[in-house]
């Protein structure tokens, strides 16, 4: 019901530009921040304990970099970044939106006669569903150069054989599903926060009920999602 | 002038709202009293469409508002303004933006164009110099002149205030219902205020509902409520010791 209501009877399009690129700043710019910081990390991460794991000689060294590179692009950069999304974001919107219904804000919307949900929700998941992949291929980008500074500075495999593993055998489909499965993650933290917030009832109290269910419910589908999509698209 | 024939609203089996028959006239503040739990705001949210009735219509100058549709209801609500308890002030936005964003939305009007307006208005609700401030930065009184400043905005035929003087000193109150009076008596509005302050009653009542348990109890002016004899009104009216010295 909510969706229909937020799919149709558009405002003025000249507002709803200006809504997608306000919230593409605050959804997708204030939070490239904690994205680079936990992709590099976790890139190095992830590089480390690889090597860590080779124990055999017989596995190529290149195997650190290549492996790095997958685990990035394949689940680490459009999920975990996405999960961390679900709460920065989907608490966002869920509060956001949740205080504006508990202080009657939702209610002078409807009053002026504006498709509230519309003009609260829509911009958000739009705003989102352009915005997630590009933090996502940059997180993606990030990643694989913290794995190349575990290489260069803690030596865990050299430089070239690093460079060696994340050039090999690179596959551009994984980057399309990686894109792919964000922009549905995008779509699923959007609508289920704004969903939560939209439909607040009640004070502060439920506000912060509110933004918890959001990001639960969030986190929850995503990790349900991750599966169904990738046993359809690489299973 | 607004209408309600027969209008019930009730909540999970429990009438809230029962058989209101009441009309609201053009130019004359109409309030709506009644002790907290009384059913007003449900009345007022059932007026304006914000809550569905389960019985009974709501007519606008004679144009049947229930059972309108949204785009429908959206042409009557542009000729509505509501100023909320609370303000209801969007907080992203500075005061400007919060009274320029009915004409941001429903006109074509030039950016010069709405700013004139927005300055028009803030300075009919004697506010100046406070456009770039946002909601938090301004005091109570503030937000609900800003609040009417934004319900006027687009020159409604009606206009709802839902207790204006709610968390307000006695001195803000006076300023903040006589203002409601003038601009009711100058646009020629039929405006209709939500509120327990007796004081507002004795000022500005031109006509007064008086709701009782979910039902229309009694219709009168700012005088005759003084000389009532129906005794649920008057333990309302004279419930505080100021009322009942005046009285005597």
């Amino acid at each position: 019901m909510l969706m229909k209501k937020v799919f149709t009877r558009h405002e003025k399009g000249s507002v709803f530009r200006k809504q997608i690129l306000d919230e593409i700043n605050n959804l997708g710019v204030d939070s490239l921040g904690i994205v680079a910081i936990i992709s590099v990390f976790m890139g190095a991460v992830v590089a480390i304990q690889t090597a860590h794991n080779i124990t055999s000689a017989w596995v190529p060294s290149y195997t650190v970099g290549f492996t790095t590179r997958e685990s990035i692009i394949l689940e680490f950069s459009n999920t975990i970044i996405c999960l961390i999304l679900a709460g920065k974001v989907g608490s966002r919107i869920a509060s956001e939106i949740g205080t504006m219904r508990v202080t009657e804000q939702i209610d002078a919307l409807e009053i002026m006669g504006i498709n509230s949900a519309n003009y609260l929700i829509l911009p958000k998941i739009v705003a989102a569903i352009l915005i997630f992949p590009v933090l996502v291929v940059i997180s993606m980008f990030l990643g694989v150069l913290g794995g190349w500074f575990a290489a260069a500075w803690l030596n865990v495999v050299t430089v070239t054989n690093y460079y060696e593993g994340i050039t090999l055998d690179f596959i551009p489909f994984e980057i399309f599903y990686s894109v792919f499965k964000t922009i549905i993650f995008a779509f699923i933290i959007t609508s289920v926060s704004g969903y939560y917030g939209y439909y607040t009832d009640g004070g502060a109290l439920e506000v912060g009920q509110s933004s918890t269910k959001a990001v639960v419910i969030s986190s929850i589908l995503i990790i349900l999602f991750n599966l169904i999509i990738t046993q359809v698209m690489l299973g | 002038m607004i209408e309600t024939r027969h209008i019930s609203k009730g909540f999970n089996d429990r009438m809230v709202i029962t058989d209101i028959n009441v009309a609201f006239d053009r130019g004359k503040t109409n309030l709506i009293i009644g002790p907290s739990g009384s059913g007003k705001t449900v009345l007022m949210k059932c007026i304006v469409g914000l809550l569905d009735v389960d019985d009974g219509q709501i007519l606008f100058d004679n144009r049947m508002f229930t059972g309108m549709s949204f785009l429908e209801k959206k042409v009557i609500r542009q000729e509505i303004g509501m100023m909320f308890q609370g303000g209801a002030l969007f907080d992203s936005m500075t005061v400007e933006e919060n009274v320029m964003f009915p004409l941001t939305m429903f006109t074509k009007k030039s950016l010069e164009e709405k700013r004139d307006r927005v300055n028009f208005c803030l300075k009919r609700v004697n506010l100046e110099n406070v456009n770039n401030l946002f909601p938090a930065e301004i005091s109570g009184g503030m937000k609900k002149r800003v609040a009417i400043a934004r319900a006027i905005s687009m020159n409604p035929s009606y206009l709802f205030c839902d207790e204006p003087n709610s968390g307000l000193d006695p001195k803000t109150s006076i300023v903040i219902d006589n203002l409601i009076s003038e601009i009711t008596q100058e646009y020629q509005m039929t405006t209709v205020i939500n509120t327990h302050d007796m004081n507002s009653v004795i000022e500005i009542g031109d006509k007064i509902a008086f709701i009782y348990n979910g039902k229309l109890w009694w219709v009168g002016d700012k005088h005759e409520i003084l000389d009532t004899d129906n005794e649920e009104l008057n333990s309302f009216v004279y419930a505080t010791e100021l009322t009942r010295r005046l009285k005597k």
